[in-house]
């Protein structure tokens, strides 16, 4: 089972206490951008055979959204981190480099 | 190729079974093809068939990482129905469910399609206006199916328990003529009439580069050198973002583990097929007598053809309510597969951003009862550049909003 540590609770989650939400860091586009915009925002996805940032929710506990980077190749997971980030932060980008080092 | 008969058989009974060749030969990259397929799968390989077959073109070749037929046409359960809900649906769906009636005797290969009707349980109110509507859909479309009282259900499927009392039944969507095939058959029943054709079938060869020219395609590098090809078709499944990206675009897809199970064998006690939906589960029972069972995908993106445990679980837990049965039973094996889902759960079968370049993916949980309508389609779109059956299927749909919803008729994994 996949087991993930809420950066809320500081708490190791079973993979039964949380819902996946898919690719994060995805940018939300206005009102008045193009079809293609729309089409990159609410269809495109990386979907990578490795390195994976995505979005989780620790729906029975906390019940907050937090990212995790997650390797879709190995299933190892580098950490998770806060929701309220555009990118991923320096130690989890540091985690993925040893490991694959 | 020697044809397979009675006579054939007895033939061989007399001379100790010496006498059988090959079913498909083992091939060699040649420098260049016409097409070249990646992905001996189901559909990659009906693709190639039907390039000959339809429009006389030969000189293909059948890429495979693996060996054929071990992706996703090697792991499913079988399941072949054609009640979808949408008229685009409905055509390719139905096409295909046609051509299995006659796969066994158009490739002498035995496929075991067993039409031995499929059931979609009602359990919920919602489910039952649901299914009336596919019904109505369905008897507009041509295609044969009807919605059946409980009492029927029990009927045909005496083993269920249809006043279960938290989802009792509430009636079904019935197509008769739905069923099942031996998965492996397919794919090998394909392979041989390929390779009959002089096709090239290759195995253990990785495609791991796309190469292009002025927007359009040129070859493909491998893991056992470079081939060129006029024209391209990409049909690996739960690979196809990867494969997409050396070639220089995106899809909308998702991978995700799908996870079947089946139960040690036991006599005969069920001759349909069962999927009920609001409890993410479905049961059909194996000529082998093996009681085969899959659900609902894992959440979250995976290509490890593992899933998570608890889904296993939960699938039985919902089974046991409506099937009693199956609570006494013992699993024999479990196994995943990684599964290739759009946003509106529908196929894509389609031109790309890269001419010459042509890609059949996105059949999520549901495409072995589409095999050989998709590779009759396929055939025909890479052959002529378009085909009635994948208009509505472009991978530019979800820019336009013209998606092709089946989350209602696909909301179940089968
Ligand atoms: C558990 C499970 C149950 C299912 N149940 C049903 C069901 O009951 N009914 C139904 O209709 N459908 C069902 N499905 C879905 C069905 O199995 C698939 O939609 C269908 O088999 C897809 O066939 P395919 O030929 O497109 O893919 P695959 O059979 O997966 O073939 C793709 C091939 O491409 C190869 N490949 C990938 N990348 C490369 C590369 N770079 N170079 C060379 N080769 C490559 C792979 O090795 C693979 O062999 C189920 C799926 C699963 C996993
Ligand atoms: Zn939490």
């Amino acid at each position: 089972m996949l087991i993930l540590h809420c950066p809320y609770c500081g708490r190791d989650v079973d993979e039964t206490d949380l819902h996946p939400g898919g690719e994060a860091h995805l940018k939300r586009v206005g009102p008045d951008a193009d079809a293609e915009a729309f089409e990159q925002y609410l269809f495109m996805r990386e979907n990578p055979k490795g390195v994976h940032f995505e979005r989780w929710r620790h729906a029975y506990g906390c019940g907050k959204w937090f990212l995790a980077a997650r390797n879709t190749a190995t299933l190892q997971v580098y950490g998770t981190y806060s929701a309220q980030t555009t990118e991923p932060p320096h130690d989890i980008m540091n985690a993925i480099k040893e490991a694959q080092a | 190729m020697k044809r397979y008969s009675a006579f054939a058989v007895a033939r061989e009974a007399f001379r100790q079974h010496t006498g059988w060749t090959r079913a498909w030969g083992r091939a060699e990259p040649k420098a260049r093809y016409d097409v070249i397929v990646v992905g001996a799968g189901g559909h990659g390989l009906a693709t190639a068939y039907y390039l000959g077959k339809n429009f006389g073109i030969t000189n293909v070749a059948v890429i495979e990482k693996g060996w054929l037929g071990g992706g996703n046409t090697g792991r499913n359960t079988t399941i072949i129905r054609s009640n979808y809900l949408q008229d685009p649906s409905a055509a390719i769906y139905e096409k295909s469910r046609s051509l299995y009636e006659t796969m066994s005797q158009d490739l002498n290969y035995n496929v075991m399609f067993s039409p031995r009707g499929v059931m979609m349980l009602a359990q919920t109110q919602h489910e039952i206006r649901g299914y009336q509507r596919t019904a109505h859909a369905n008897s507009l479309q041509g295609v044969t199916t009807e919605f059946i009282t409980p009492e029927r259900v029990k009927e045909l499927c005496p083993i269920m328990n249809i006043d279960g009392p938290r989802y009792p039944v509430l009636g079904a969507l019935w197509q008769a003529r739905g069923g099942t095939a031996r998965h492996d058959a397919v794919a090998w029943g394909y392979a041989r009439a390929c390779s009959d054709m002089g096709m090239d079938i290759i195995q253990q060869c990785e495609v791991t580069g796309v190469q292009t020219s002025d927007g359009r395609v040129t070859g493909v590098t491998t893991t056992r050198g470079d081939i060129q090809c006029d024209k391209l078709a990409m049909v690996v499944a739960g690979h196809a973002s990867v494969l997409a990206q050396k070639a220089g675009f995106q899809l909308p897809i998702e991978s995700v583990a799908l996870q079947a199970l089946v139960s040690e064998p036991i006599k005969p006690c069920m001759d349909v097929v069962v999927m009920a939906n609001t409890v993410h589960g479905y049961l059909s029972q194996s000529d082998k007598g093996e009681m085969v069972i899959g659900g609902g995908t894992d959440g979250y993106n995976n290509y490890t053809q593992r899933g998570s445990f608890h889904h296993i679980e939960e699938t039985v837990r919902a089974l046991v309510e409506t099937f009693p049965i199956v609570g006494r039973l013992k699993m024999l094996r479990q196994w995943g597969g990684i599964v290739d889902v759009t946003g509106d759960r529908s196929p894509i079968l389609s031109k790309t951003p890269v001419d010459g370049i042509f890609v059949n993916c996105g059949w999520g949980t549901g495409g072995f009862k589409a095999i050989p309508g998709s590779g009759w389609a396929m055939a025909e779109l890479v052959a002529k550049g378009h085909s009635p059956l994948t208009e509505e299927f472009s991978m530019f749909r979800f820019r336009q909003g013209k998606f092709i919803d089946e989350s209602v008729a696909a909301g179940v994994a089968h």
